[in-house]
Protein backbone atom coordinates (compact mmCIF):
# COMPACT_ATOMS: atom_id res chain seq x y z
CA UNK A 1 0.00 0.00 0.00
CA UNK A 2 2.86 2.38 0.89
CA UNK A 3 4.49 1.41 -2.40
CA UNK A 4 1.36 2.48 -4.28
CA UNK A 5 1.33 5.85 -2.49
CA UNK A 6 5.00 6.27 -3.33
CA UNK A 7 4.22 5.54 -7.00
CA UNK A 8 1.33 8.02 -7.02
CA UNK A 9 3.52 10.76 -5.51
CA UNK A 10 6.25 9.98 -8.07
CA UNK A 11 3.65 10.13 -10.84
CA UNK A 12 2.35 13.51 -9.67
CA UNK A 13 5.91 14.84 -9.45
CA UNK A 14 6.64 13.63 -12.97
CA UNK A 15 3.41 15.19 -14.26
CA UNK A 16 4.26 18.58 -12.70
CA UNK A 17 7.82 18.29 -14.01
CA UNK A 18 6.53 17.56 -17.53
CA UNK A 19 4.61 20.85 -17.54
CA UNK A 20 7.38 22.91 -15.88
CA UNK A 21 10.50 21.79 -17.80
CA UNK A 22 11.80 24.21 -20.44
CA UNK A 23 13.78 21.45 -22.14
CA UNK A 24 11.11 19.68 -24.18
CA UNK A 25 13.03 16.37 -24.41
CA UNK A 26 13.10 16.21 -20.59
CA UNK A 27 9.39 17.04 -20.54
CA UNK A 28 8.69 14.12 -22.89
CA UNK A 29 10.75 11.76 -20.71
CA UNK A 30 8.77 12.93 -17.66
CA UNK A 31 5.48 12.35 -19.52
CA UNK A 32 6.67 8.86 -20.46
CA UNK A 33 7.43 8.25 -16.79
CA UNK A 34 3.82 9.21 -15.97
CA UNK A 35 2.62 6.58 -18.47
CA UNK A 36 5.00 3.96 -17.12
CA UNK A 37 3.83 4.47 -13.52
CA UNK A 38 0.21 4.50 -14.74
CA UNK A 39 0.80 1.10 -16.31
CA UNK A 40 2.26 -0.26 -13.04
CA UNK A 41 -0.79 1.10 -11.19
CA UNK A 42 -3.11 -0.53 -13.75
CA UNK A 43 -1.36 -3.80 -13.02
CA UNK A 44 -1.94 -3.34 -9.28
CA UNK A 45 -5.60 -2.59 -10.02
CA UNK A 46 -5.82 -6.02 -11.72
CA UNK A 47 -6.04 -4.76 -15.29
CA UNK A 48 -2.96 -6.38 -16.86
CA UNK A 49 -4.16 -5.93 -20.45
CA UNK A 50 -4.64 -2.18 -20.00
CA UNK A 51 -1.22 -2.09 -18.32
CA UNK A 52 0.37 -3.71 -21.37
CA UNK A 53 -1.26 -1.31 -23.80
CA UNK A 54 -0.33 1.68 -21.63
CA UNK A 55 3.31 0.59 -21.33
CA UNK A 56 3.73 -0.07 -25.05
CA UNK A 57 1.77 2.87 -26.46
CA UNK A 58 1.98 5.48 -23.69
CA UNK A 59 5.56 5.00 -22.57
CA UNK A 60 7.30 3.85 -25.77
CA UNK A 61 5.51 4.91 -28.95
CA UNK A 62 4.06 8.25 -27.83
CA UNK A 63 7.40 9.39 -26.39
CA UNK A 64 9.16 8.40 -29.61
CA UNK A 65 6.64 10.30 -31.76
CA UNK A 66 7.02 13.41 -29.55
CA UNK A 67 10.82 13.23 -29.73
CA UNK A 68 10.71 12.87 -33.53
CA UNK A 69 8.43 15.91 -33.67
CA UNK A 70 10.74 17.92 -31.36
CA UNK A 71 13.70 17.07 -33.60
CA UNK A 72 12.02 18.99 -36.43
CA UNK A 73 11.19 22.03 -34.28
CA UNK A 74 13.03 23.60 -31.34
CA UNK A 75 14.32 21.74 -28.32
CA UNK A 76 14.00 24.56 -25.77
CA UNK A 77 10.84 26.42 -24.92
CA UNK A 78 11.18 30.20 -24.75
CA UNK B 1 -9.99 38.82 -15.30
CA UNK B 2 -9.57 35.95 -17.75
CA UNK B 3 -7.74 33.94 -15.13
CA UNK B 4 -10.56 34.40 -12.58
CA UNK B 5 -13.15 33.29 -15.15
CA UNK B 6 -11.04 30.25 -16.05
CA UNK B 7 -10.62 29.24 -12.40
CA UNK B 8 -14.36 29.71 -11.82
CA UNK B 9 -15.26 27.57 -14.84
CA UNK B 10 -12.80 24.85 -13.82
CA UNK B 11 -14.22 24.82 -10.27
CA UNK B 12 -17.76 24.43 -11.60
CA UNK B 13 -16.57 21.63 -13.88
CA UNK B 14 -14.72 19.85 -11.06
CA UNK B 15 -17.71 20.11 -8.70
CA UNK B 16 -20.02 18.79 -11.42
CA UNK B 17 -17.80 15.84 -12.25
CA UNK B 18 -17.24 14.90 -8.59
CA UNK B 19 -20.99 15.17 -7.84
CA UNK B 20 -21.85 12.89 -10.75
CA UNK B 21 -19.08 10.43 -9.83
CA UNK B 22 -20.36 10.03 -6.26
CA UNK B 23 -23.69 8.80 -7.61
CA UNK B 24 -22.11 5.85 -9.48
CA UNK B 25 -22.03 2.68 -7.36
CA UNK B 26 -18.52 1.42 -8.20
CA UNK B 27 -17.82 -2.21 -7.42
CA UNK B 28 -21.41 -3.38 -7.13
CA UNK B 29 -23.04 -5.16 -10.03
CA UNK B 30 -26.05 -3.01 -10.80
CA UNK B 31 -26.37 -4.20 -14.39
CA UNK B 32 -27.34 -7.73 -15.31
CA UNK B 33 -25.15 -7.84 -18.42
CA UNK B 34 -21.83 -7.77 -16.54
CA UNK B 35 -22.87 -10.65 -14.31
CA UNK B 36 -23.98 -12.56 -17.42
CA UNK B 37 -20.55 -12.14 -19.05
CA UNK B 38 -18.78 -13.40 -15.93
CA UNK B 39 -21.08 -16.37 -15.37
CA UNK B 40 -21.78 -17.53 -18.93
CA UNK B 41 -18.90 -16.00 -20.90
CA UNK B 42 -16.59 -19.03 -20.91
CA UNK B 43 -19.43 -21.39 -21.75
CA UNK B 44 -20.85 -19.22 -24.57
CA UNK B 45 -17.62 -18.16 -26.31
CA UNK B 46 -15.01 -20.73 -25.21
CA UNK B 47 -12.52 -17.95 -24.39
CA UNK B 48 -11.17 -18.15 -20.84
CA UNK B 49 -10.16 -14.48 -20.85
CA UNK B 50 -13.49 -12.69 -20.30
CA UNK B 51 -12.10 -9.36 -21.56
CA UNK B 52 -11.23 -10.97 -24.90
CA UNK B 53 -14.62 -12.63 -25.17
CA UNK B 54 -16.27 -9.22 -24.70
CA UNK B 55 -13.90 -7.35 -27.05
CA UNK B 56 -13.89 -9.86 -29.92
CA UNK B 57 -17.10 -11.84 -29.53
CA UNK B 58 -19.87 -9.90 -27.77
CA UNK B 59 -18.64 -6.50 -28.96
CA UNK B 60 -16.80 -7.61 -32.11
CA UNK B 61 -18.46 -5.01 -34.32
CA UNK B 62 -17.22 -2.18 -32.06
CA UNK B 63 -13.72 -3.62 -32.35
CA UNK B 64 -13.99 -3.48 -36.14
CA UNK B 65 -14.84 0.21 -35.72
CA UNK B 66 -11.83 0.75 -33.45
CA UNK B 67 -9.50 -0.90 -35.98
CA UNK B 68 -11.00 1.28 -38.70
CA UNK B 69 -10.38 4.44 -36.64
CA UNK B 70 -6.71 3.48 -36.24
CA UNK B 71 -6.50 2.74 -39.98
CA UNK B 72 -7.96 6.15 -40.87
CA UNK B 73 -5.55 7.88 -38.47
CA UNK B 74 -2.56 6.11 -40.07
CA UNK B 75 -3.78 7.01 -43.58
CA UNK B 76 -4.35 10.63 -42.53
CA UNK B 77 -0.81 10.90 -41.16
CA UNK B 78 0.59 9.38 -44.36
CA UNK B 79 -1.35 11.85 -46.52
CA UNK B 80 -0.32 14.88 -44.43
CA UNK B 81 3.35 13.86 -44.48
CA UNK B 82 3.43 12.90 -48.16
CA UNK B 83 2.37 16.41 -49.24
CA UNK B 84 5.65 17.77 -47.85
CA UNK B 85 7.78 14.88 -49.06
CA UNK B 86 11.18 15.93 -50.27
CA UNK B 87 13.79 13.56 -51.61
CA UNK B 88 16.74 14.89 -49.63
CA UNK B 89 18.45 11.82 -48.21
CA UNK B 90 20.17 12.74 -44.99
CA UNK B 91 23.55 11.43 -44.00
CA UNK B 92 22.89 8.53 -41.61
CA UNK B 93 25.47 8.23 -38.88
CA UNK B 94 25.61 4.56 -37.86
CA UNK B 95 24.92 3.75 -34.23
CA UNK B 96 27.67 2.43 -31.99
CA UNK B 97 28.52 -1.28 -32.00
CA UNK B 98 27.06 -1.89 -28.52
CA UNK B 99 23.75 -0.25 -29.42
CA UNK B 100 23.29 -1.97 -32.78
CA UNK B 101 24.26 -5.41 -31.43
CA UNK B 102 21.96 -4.96 -28.44
CA UNK B 103 19.09 -4.03 -30.75
CA UNK B 104 19.75 -7.03 -32.96
CA UNK B 105 19.67 -9.34 -29.91
CA UNK B 106 16.55 -7.79 -28.39
CA UNK B 107 14.47 -7.40 -31.57
CA UNK B 108 13.56 -11.10 -32.15
CA UNK B 109 12.74 -11.52 -28.45
CA UNK B 110 10.33 -8.56 -28.59
CA UNK B 111 8.73 -10.00 -31.75
CA UNK B 112 8.25 -13.38 -30.08
CA UNK B 113 6.77 -11.72 -26.97
CA UNK B 114 4.35 -9.63 -29.04
CA UNK B 115 3.27 -12.68 -31.07
CA UNK B 116 2.77 -14.64 -27.86
CA UNK B 117 0.55 -11.86 -26.49
CA UNK B 118 -1.79 -11.80 -29.49
CA UNK B 119 -1.83 -15.56 -30.20
CA UNK B 120 -2.75 -16.31 -26.57
CA UNK B 121 -5.23 -13.42 -26.39
CA UNK B 122 -8.12 -15.73 -25.49
CA UNK B 123 -6.15 -17.46 -22.70
CA UNK B 124 -3.96 -14.86 -20.99
CA UNK B 125 -4.31 -11.08 -20.53
CA UNK B 126 -3.60 -9.10 -23.65
CA UNK B 127 -4.60 -9.48 -27.25
CA UNK B 128 -4.30 -8.00 -30.69
CA UNK B 129 -3.94 -4.36 -29.72
CA UNK B 130 -1.36 -4.98 -26.99
CA UNK B 131 0.61 -7.50 -29.07
CA UNK B 132 0.59 -5.18 -32.07
CA UNK B 133 1.81 -2.26 -29.97
CA UNK B 134 4.65 -4.39 -28.53
CA UNK B 135 5.70 -5.47 -32.04
CA UNK B 136 5.64 -1.84 -33.20
CA UNK B 137 7.87 -0.86 -30.26
CA UNK B 138 10.30 -3.60 -31.40
CA UNK B 139 10.43 -2.02 -34.85
CA UNK B 140 10.95 1.37 -33.18
CA UNK B 141 14.01 -0.11 -31.46
CA UNK B 142 15.37 -1.20 -34.86
CA UNK B 143 14.78 2.29 -36.28
CA UNK B 144 16.70 3.85 -33.38
CA UNK B 145 19.46 1.27 -33.02
CA UNK B 146 20.19 -0.04 -36.53
CA UNK B 147 19.60 3.21 -38.37
CA UNK B 148 20.43 2.00 -41.86
CA UNK B 149 17.70 -0.64 -41.74
CA UNK B 150 14.23 0.12 -43.08
CA UNK B 151 11.10 -1.99 -43.17
CA UNK B 152 9.68 -2.95 -46.55
CA UNK B 153 6.67 -0.73 -47.23
CA UNK B 154 5.13 -3.41 -49.49
CA UNK B 155 5.33 -6.12 -46.82
CA UNK B 156 3.93 -3.84 -44.11
CA UNK B 157 1.04 -2.72 -46.34
CA UNK B 158 0.38 -6.37 -47.25
CA UNK B 159 0.26 -7.42 -43.58
CA UNK B 160 -2.05 -4.51 -42.79
CA UNK B 161 -4.46 -5.22 -45.66
CA UNK B 162 -4.50 -8.96 -44.97
CA UNK B 163 -5.29 -8.33 -41.29
CA UNK B 164 -8.23 -6.09 -42.17
CA UNK B 165 -9.47 -8.48 -44.88
CA UNK B 166 -9.36 -11.53 -42.59
CA UNK B 167 -11.40 -9.67 -39.94
CA UNK B 168 -14.10 -8.59 -42.42
CA UNK B 169 -14.20 -11.94 -44.26
CA UNK B 170 -14.61 -13.88 -41.00
CA UNK B 171 -17.44 -11.51 -40.08
CA UNK B 172 -19.11 -12.00 -43.45
CA UNK B 173 -18.72 -15.82 -43.18
CA UNK B 174 -20.63 -15.59 -39.90
CA UNK B 175 -23.31 -13.63 -41.74
CA UNK B 176 -23.46 -16.33 -44.42
CA UNK B 177 -23.54 -19.32 -42.05
CA UNK B 178 -25.69 -18.15 -39.18
CA UNK B 179 -27.41 -14.92 -40.10
CA UNK B 180 -25.48 -12.24 -38.27
CA UNK B 181 -22.16 -10.47 -38.64
CA UNK B 182 -19.20 -11.96 -36.69
CA UNK B 183 -21.10 -15.05 -35.56
CA UNK B 184 -18.79 -17.54 -33.85
CA UNK B 185 -19.38 -20.30 -36.41
CA UNK B 186 -16.27 -22.42 -35.69
CA UNK B 187 -16.34 -25.17 -33.02
CA UNK B 188 -15.51 -23.78 -29.57
CA UNK B 189 -13.35 -26.72 -28.45
CA UNK B 190 -12.33 -27.28 -24.85
CA UNK B 191 -11.77 -24.08 -22.92
CA UNK B 192 -8.23 -23.21 -21.76
CA UNK B 193 -6.48 -24.79 -24.76
CA UNK B 194 -4.76 -22.90 -27.59
CA UNK B 195 -7.18 -24.11 -30.28
CA UNK B 196 -10.39 -23.08 -28.62
CA UNK B 197 -12.95 -20.27 -28.77
CA UNK B 198 -13.67 -20.58 -32.51
CA UNK B 199 -13.06 -17.34 -34.40
CA UNK B 200 -11.70 -15.37 -31.42
CA UNK B 201 -7.98 -16.29 -31.81
CA UNK B 202 -8.13 -15.91 -35.60
CA UNK B 203 -9.54 -12.39 -35.31
CA UNK B 204 -7.02 -11.47 -32.62
CA UNK B 205 -4.10 -12.65 -34.76
CA UNK B 206 -5.50 -10.56 -37.64
CA UNK B 207 -5.82 -7.52 -35.34
CA UNK B 208 -2.29 -8.10 -34.05
CA UNK B 209 -0.86 -8.03 -37.60
CA UNK B 210 -2.96 -5.02 -38.51
CA UNK B 211 -2.15 -2.90 -35.45
CA UNK B 212 1.53 -3.86 -35.52
CA UNK B 213 2.00 -2.95 -39.18
CA UNK B 214 -0.06 0.25 -38.83
CA UNK B 215 1.89 1.59 -35.85
CA UNK B 216 5.16 0.60 -37.54
CA UNK B 217 4.01 2.47 -40.64
CA UNK B 218 3.30 5.58 -38.54
CA UNK B 219 6.81 5.45 -37.03
CA UNK B 220 8.33 4.79 -40.47
CA UNK B 221 6.50 7.78 -41.98
CA UNK B 222 7.57 10.10 -39.14
CA UNK B 223 11.23 9.01 -39.12
CA UNK B 224 11.55 9.17 -42.89
CA UNK B 225 10.17 12.70 -42.89
CA UNK B 226 12.28 14.14 -40.11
Amino acid sequence: MIFVFFLIILMLTAAIAASVFRDLISAVIAAALVSLIASILFYFLQAPDVAMAEAAIGAALTAAIFIIAIRRTKRYEE
Amino acid sequence: MRRIVAILLLTILAVGISLSLTKIPFGSSETKIGRHYIDKGVEETGAVNIVTSVVVNYRGFDTLGEVTVLFIAAIGLGVVLSTSRKKATREITPASLVLSTGCRVLFPLILVFGSYIFIHGHLTPGGGFQGGAIIASGFLLIYLGCRERRISRVASNLAESLGGLVFVIIGLLGLAFGGYFLLNFLPKGTANTLFSAGIVPIIYVAIGFKVGSELTGIIDNLIEES
